[in-house]
């Protein structure tokens, strides 16, 4: 759940809501996270981390996943991504369930 | 790849306005006084092939317009022919005509979001201002099932002098519908708007007062609702970047089929506009006439020819600035820097509290 201070737990399921799609395009150079009436482009790590965001990895699952994926310390990339997610969240691109 | 001193960018959004009908009489509808006809509608089929041609381009996203877009039978295969192209499909509706019934079978075909236009928090006034009666009813109801079918929901709400005052109500309204998103947009002055532009437009200190409430509800609401604003351009002391720049970033499909870079473009005298029936989207981009006019900078004159911001706003808008000063080449005259910047002021002072003249097919 989404803490008092806008922190996201580690026991967070999050998923993007529906109207919420992460899609490839190659005319517009690369990942774009596509919502209401807007268009994000997403690095390819973001995009990396949305993928995960199905609705059934916690956020501790996604980092360990990340972590071993990439071979990077785990508290760099907790940090990194609980950023990301909370940021999303608080713009209605992502649920936290 | 250049045309015109610009960069051929890849569009974003395509407008695919799918019928001009409509059941309201919105006196700030942005459809051109003169309306394309139900029998010079294109088919679902050409839609469908539009549709891959435009995903083909790079268009990521489609706006499912009209007039009332719900006005068409064929909707749900419009629907269907969006989603399997890999668009985003955004329905723009008056929620006038859907029941949940067919609201649902949009749903399955693969709406990803639904916009329904909102005229007031008052329902007295609201229907007054759609020209219809129980019209405000039927759209609360048919957003709550919006929500209820889990698709996200916007509420747009066209801001002018007779609701000005009610913004705090109409973002309360929208919230209490399970809207993620609400866009306050004031009138722009196009189309029908321009011809009921004096009862429409609002005072500056209205306008002011406007600016100061969205600020306050977004602060108060942060997290809760997306609260987007359209400027009032009378007012403002630089142009809007209209479209993103002159097919930049987007094109218009008419119900008949012809291609504009934006939707109000027809106004401009002496624009070549190709249709889809006769060239493919990707042609019409590149090459059309049209889309050539005002693309880049080339065409630019002072003062916006040596601005630093001709790449930030691109001398705002086209057809404002046919519509104020009589040259289409001009800078917008909304810019402070425009020879003709004081006839927008003198314009804006203009307001009578007349009737309205409706919208009519």
């Amino acid at each position: 759940m989404d803490g008092p201070d806008g922190q996201v737990s580690d026991g967070a399921r999050q998923r993007l809501p529906r109207g919420v799609r992460l899609t490839h395009n190659e005319s517009q150079g690369g990942w774009v996270l596509l919502a209401p009436e807007r268009v994000f482009k997403a690095d390819a790590i973001t995009a990396e981390i949305l993928k995960r965001c199905t609705g059934e990895a916690t956020l501790a699952a996604i980092v360990d996943d990340l972590a071993a994926t990439f071979a990077a310390p785990r508290e760099r990339i907790h940090a990194d991504v609980a950023k990301l997610l909370a940021g999303l969240a608080e713009k209605k691109l992502l649920e936290l369930g | 790849m250049t045309t015109n001193g610009a960069t051929l960018s890849a569009p974003l959004g395509l407008l695919a306005e799918l019928t001009h009908r409509c059941p309201l009489g919105c006196p700030y509808c942005s459809n051109p006084l003169a309306l394309d006809k139900r029998d010079d509608e294109l088919d679902a089929a050409t839609w469908e092939r539009v549709f891959r041609e435009a995903a083909g381009l790079g268009v990521l996203q489609v706006h499912l317009s009209g007039g009332e877009p719900v006005a068409r039978r064929d909707l749900p295969e419009i629907v269907r022919a969006a989603r399997e192209a890999g668009l985003y499909n955004n329905l723009i509706t008056s929620a006038v005509g859907l029941t949940p019934s067919n609201l649902a079978t949009l749903s399955d075909a693969g709406l990803d979001h639904v916009q329904i236009s909102i005229q007031d928090s008052e329902e007295g006034s609201a229907d007054h201002i759609a020209g219809y009666k129980g019209a405000s009813a039927r759209k609360r109801a048919i957003a709550r099932e919006v929500v209820s079918l889990g698709l996200p929901l916007t509420v747009n709400m066209v801001v002018h002098r007779a609701n000005i005052g009610r913004i705090e109500s109409m973002v309360e309204l929208a919230l209490s519908l399970g809207a993620s998103r609400v866009e306050i947009a004031h009138v722009q002055y196009y189309g029908w708007a321009l011809k009921n532009r004096a009862a429409l437009m609002p005072t500056r200190e209205q306008v002011d007062e406007a600016v100061r409430q969205v600020e306050m509800l977004r602060a108060r609401h942060h997290g809760q609702i997306v609260i987007d604003a359209v400027v009032p351009d009378y007012y403002a002391r630089f142009p809007k970047p209209c479209v993103g720049g002159w097919g930049r970033r987007s094109l218009n499909v008419t119900p008949a089929g012809r291609v504009l870079p934006c939707h109000a473009a027809e106004i401009i005298p002496g624009l070549e506009f190709w249709n889809v029936r006769e060239h493919s989207l990707a042609d019409i981009w590149r090459s059309s006439p049209a889309f050539l006019a005002f693309r880049g900078t080339d065409w630019m004159q002072e003062p916006c020819k040596s601005c630093s911001r001709r790449d930030q706003d691109f001398g705002g808008c086209r057809c404002q600035a046919f519509l104020l000063t009589g040259d289409a080449r001009a800078a917008d005259p909304v810019c402070h820097l425009s020879p003709h910047h004081a006839v927008v002021a003198e314009l804006a002072a203009d307001r009578k509290d007349a009737a309205y003249a409706y919208r009519t097919s």
